[in-house]
Order: structure tokens, then C-alpha cells, then sequence
């Protein structure tokens, strides 16, 4: 059950997306992310949609492993959807009691579904196919603008890759620890919501236990390392623009162009 | 009591580019009273077969019966599966959370239903059990050293009064005292309570004082199952998987070589310094 959440965990595979520089990678992203909401219609979602196939079919990640993202917001979804619909004013389709849906609720409803679904699945390709270094490494260097507003831009985005790194440690960390706990007769899946609650302490308490030892470890590690913080540091693999992210850069304009025209035409 | 390990496979995230098989046709069975040592060089499938016996994976393929039943089968009661069947982690501390060592021990049986007398008592055996002191009893388990940690976490698991107990690396990062300590334990639980054990180490030397069978697994296959002297005896065969067999045995083979006319097939210190002297006509 523990494994299920995909973000931030890397796929390895051998595809173009996978060998692009992180930076297009992010600000591709951070652009598509912005992209989903400069559009009411049903065109723009065909244009995005097209896009988000083609991403996941040249990523030569398993399609599954796209939506398991999504289980983890599945909750989030109806609620929004829910939400949407009974309380968004417009012309009457149904109504009962005090509840009214409208045409206009049920289009928003479906509309931030598909919105929500599309950000999760997009962040996804990104995460998938970007191992966590290279992901902070692309995130430090354009970045780098804010040192000149005295953001310790290096340090986040150490903080972030250590972050990142100790997602699948804890993880199979918490997995070890159900098992234990499993194999001393604890129960999680069965109670109340309150005995539910109270069954997560024999894992929450190890688990924060091994965390601390973790950093404290790390910390240890790192300084008979001699590490001192970004200043003066060198890159053992420093990131250039290759031919084919110069190209995935126009690809992208190209997308966003797109969009833009069927937000104003439609 | 009787465990039966029948063609058991297991293959991790199958049609993934993570997919690896874990255990591959591995067969064996545990009778009552049995004290069994297990290797096998890290990733073999040590650690899955263990979790496995204990109900806490599902077989990809084939079965284990427990008295003749399969513990995969519907509607199997694997909690009262885990009271038999004991299982210790390795590094069995990290699972410690109470705010003491009693309460932390009896998390265990009171998991198993029973009344808080009965909890108290298997607590209170169990500790004993393991050579832990009354006046530690109410300190936090955090405050102990390693080797108490880990003998209070072992304790945790005795005192659902399984039948079967799997340790699974007990000595791995205690120092020498520690570790005659905990396997001290270990036989005195098989001695005495009759507890079958399962030991899995990486430590021939361990494994020839205390175990009377082994059962050596490589790559998720089971290649060897047979007495300790019989096993030790396949000194190549155990190289060439990354094991060994214990440190004196390698001494009596190379004496052997070497022209002097001892048995190589004994296991034990003892019995080798008892070997060298009879050649040595002492």
C-alpha cells in the first residue's frame, strides 16, 4: 500500500524525456501547469490532452505508474467536484431538497477534474523521468538569480535533494516497521476511525526516531566531508543545452501558442 | 508443529522494470523442536523467505502450510498465525515505541487478545526470558544499550509464546559481548522451552556452535539443506557464493594440504584443537 505514491519517485527508462535537461523539464512544467487554466472550452482540453498523450507515449513510462498520483488526490477530486457542482449558480437541471445542480456546476465540476488531473499526471512525467539530483541540480541553476536577493538558493535545493533522496528510504523505513509491528499481532486495517488513529502510534514513533538518527547521521557524514554550503562548489556533471532541448523548448512555445489562440477563439 | 515450504516463489513488482524475483522454488520443512540456520549473501532471499513464514507476503507462486494448512488461503487467521510463528526483525529496536520497556513488551500478546493478567505474566516470562532486570523494567526502552534494546525488542516477540521463532540477524552490529549474549538466548529458549529456531546470520562460526541444520539460499533458490558438518563440507561450492565455511575448518583443510594428516570436516574450536592434539599425539 506504502509504495503506491509515486511523486517524486524516479522510473528509470531510456527516452528522450528522460535525457532532456532538468531545466526544460521544470519550467515545461511550471508552463503547463500555467497552461491548463488560460482556457474555458472543450478545444483547449483536446489541444492538452494531445500534448499530455504524446509526453506519456515518448516517456516509456508504464501508464499505470502515471495515474497512481492520482489515487492519493482521489479524495481531493470528489470533494472539488462535489463542491463545484452544487454550489456554482447558473441555470437549473436538477433539484431536490435544498440542493440545486446546474449545467454550468456539472461543467465546472468536470472541468476541475479533468484540470487537477491533468496538473498531477503532468508533475508526474516530470518527477518519473528526472532523477531527484538532477532535479535539484536543474532547480539550483535557474535559481541562481535569487542569490542576488540574498536567498541561499544552494541550500534549498540541497535541502530539497536530501528531501527528495529519504522519500523511498522512509518509505521502505515504514514499510519495515508495519511489518514488524504486523508480526507482533498489530492490527491497521481493521476498528474505528479513533482505534485506527491510536493503531498508527507503534509506527509513527519509530519512524520519527529513525528520521532524527538519519539527519543526525548525515549531518556527521557531511561535515567530516568538510562540506561548507554552494559557495566556491563545482559541478562533477555540470548541465548544458543540448540540440534536442533547444528543440523541446520550441516545442513548447509551440504548445503554449496553441493554447493561447483556442483560449481567445473559443 | 509443522511447517511446509512448498515450490514457494515470489517475484517483486512483476512486469515493471523493478520486477526481481525474490525466492524461486524454494521447498523445505521445519518439524517441531528443530534448530535451523539459514545464509546467504545479502539480496539471496533470506529476509523474504522470513517474512513470508510469517504470513507478512503473499506467495507469487506455490504455498506454506503450517499444520498442514495454507496460511495463504481465505479467511486464514494470520494474527493468531504471528502468535505461533515469532518473528524478529533485524535491527529488531527500531520497532520500539513505548514510553517503557514493560508496556513496550506487552504490545505483542495484548495484540493477541488476551486478558491483562495473562499480557502481564508473558511479559514479565518474556523478559526474564532474555535476561532483562526488574529495576529496568519501567525505564524508556531509548535509554537502554544497544544490546538490552535489542533483547527487550527480542522479548517483545517471545511473549506471544510462538512455537517457532525467526531471528532474523540478531547480532548484526552488537559487539562480541552482545552477540554471545543474544545467542545465548537463542539456546536457551530452544533448550529449555523447546521454541524451534530459525537463525539467520551471516556468521559461520555462529551458526556451527549453535544450529544443527542449515539451509544455505543464493539468488532466491534454496541450494543446500543438511546438517551443519554436511554443509560446511561444500567449501567451494559455498566460496563461490560469496559464503565461507567457519575460520577453523578452513584451518584444518589447509593443514591437510599442507601434508598433515587431520580430519577436515570438523566445524568447532573445540573439536579442532581436540583434532590437532590427537594428530600431534598430545
Amino acid at each position: 500500500m506504502i509504495r503506491e505514491i509515486t511523486l517524486g519517485q524516479y522510473y528509470p527508462a531510456d527516452s528522450v524525456l528522460h535525457r532532456l535537461d532538468p531545466r526544460v523539464k521544470l519550467f515545461g512544467t511550471l508552463l503547463y501547469v500555467i497552461s491548463l487554466f488560460l482556457f474555458q472550452s472543450f478545444t483547449g482540453y483536446i489541444v492538452a490532452t494531445v500534448f499530455l498523450a504524446s509526453l506519456i507515449a515518448i516517456s516509456h513510462v508504464p501508464v499505470k505508474f502515471m495515474f497512481r498520483g492520482l489515487k492519493a488526490i482521489f479524495i481531493l477530486l470528489i470533494f472539488t467536484a462535489v463542491l463545484n457542482m452544487f454550489l456554482t449558480p447558473g441555470r437549473e437541471l436538477v433539484s431536490f431538497w435544498k440542493i440545486t445542480i446546474t449545467i454550468e456546476g456539472l461543467r465546472f465540476a468536470a472541468f476541475m477534474i479533468l484540470r487537477l488531473t491533468y496538473l498531477i499526471t503532468g508533475s508526474s512525467i516530470m518527477t518519473l523521468t528526472t532523477t531527484p539530483s538532477n532535479l535539484t541540480d536543474g532547480l539550483e541553476k535557474s535559481m541562481r538569480w535569487m542569490n542576488i536577493l540574498k536567498v541561499p538558493v544552494h541550500e534549498i535545493a540541497m535541502m530539497m535533494s536530501i528531501a527528495l533522496t529519504f522519500i523511498p528510504v522512509l518509505l521502505e523505513e515504514t514499510d519495515r516497521i508495519i511489518k514488524a509491528q504486523q508480526a507482533r499481532g498489530a492490527d491497521f486495517e481493521s476498528g474505528n476511525l479513533i482505534h485506527r488513529i491510536r493503531a498508527l502510534v507503534p509506527i509513527l514513533v519509530p519512524l520519527f526516531v529513525s528520521a532524527f538518527r538519519r539527519a543526525n547521521d548525515l549531518a556527521l557524514a557531511m561535515e567530516s566531508r568538510c562540506y561548507r554550503g554552494g559557495e566556491g562548489r563545482t559541478k562533477m556533471r555540470p548541465l548544458r543545452y543540448e540540440r534536442r532541448d533547444i528543440i523541446a523548448y520550441l516545442v513548447l512555445a509551440l504548445y503554449i501558442a496553441c493554447i493561447i489562440t483556442v483560449g481567445i477563439l473559443f | 508443529m509443522s511447517i511446509l515450504v512448498n515450490h514457494l516463489d515470489h517475484i517483486y513488482n512483476p512486469g515493471t522494470v523493478f520486477e526481481v524475483k525474490a525466492l524461486s522454488d524454494v521447498s523445505f520443512s521445519v518439524d517441531e523442536g528443530e534448530y535451523i540456520g539459514l545464509v546467504g549473501h545479502t539480496g539471496s532471499g533470506k529476509s523474504t523467505l522470513a517474512a513470508h513464514l510469517n504470513g507478512l507476503m503473499k506467495p507469487t507462486g506455490g504455498g506454506i502450510y503450517y499444520n498442514g494448512v495454507d496460511i495463504a488461503s481465505e479467511g486464514y487467521n494470520l494474527k493468531e498465525l504471528r502468535g505461533h510463528i515469532g518473528l524478529v526483525f533485524q535491527y529488531p529496536e527500531h520497532q520500539l515505541f513505548e514510553e517503557d520497556v514493560f508496556t513496550d513488551v506487552c504490545f505483542g500478546p495484548k495484540n493477541l487478545g488476551l486478558s491483562r493478567t495473562e499480557v502481564e505474566m508473558r511479559a514479565y516470562d518474556a523478559l526474564k526470558a532474555v535476561g532483562i532486570d526488574d529495576d529496568h523494567f519501567y525505564v524508556s526502552p531509548f535509554d537502554l544499550s544497544g544490546g538490552e534494546k535489542r533483547r527487550v525488542a527480542i522479548a517483545g516477540v517471545l511473549a506471544m509464546k510462538p512455537e517457532v521463532l525467526i531471528l532474523d540477524e540478531p547480532c548484526a552490529g552488537l559487539d562480541p559481548a552482545g552477540r554471545d549474549e543474544i545467542l545465548a538466548v537463542a539456546d536457551e529458549l530452544h533448550d529449555s522451552l523447546g521454541i524451534t529456531i530459525i537463525l539467520i546470520s551471516h556468521s559461520m562460526d555462529d551458526l556451527a556452535r549453535h544450529v544443527k541444520r542449515i539451509l544455505v539460499m543464493n539468488d532466491g533458490k534454496l541450494v543446500m539443506d543438511g546438517t551443519a558438518r554436511e554443509v560446511f563440507s561444500h567449501r567451494e561450492e559455498l566460496e563461490a557464493m560469496g559464503l565461507a565455511v567457519p575460520e577453523v575448518t578452513a584451518v584444518l583443510a589447509d593443514l591437510k594440504k599442507a601434508g598433515i594428516p587431520v580430519r577436515d570436516d570438523l566445524i568447532t574450536v573445540e573439536e579442532a584443537a581436540k583434532e590437532i592434539l590427537r594428530v600431534f599425539g598430545r
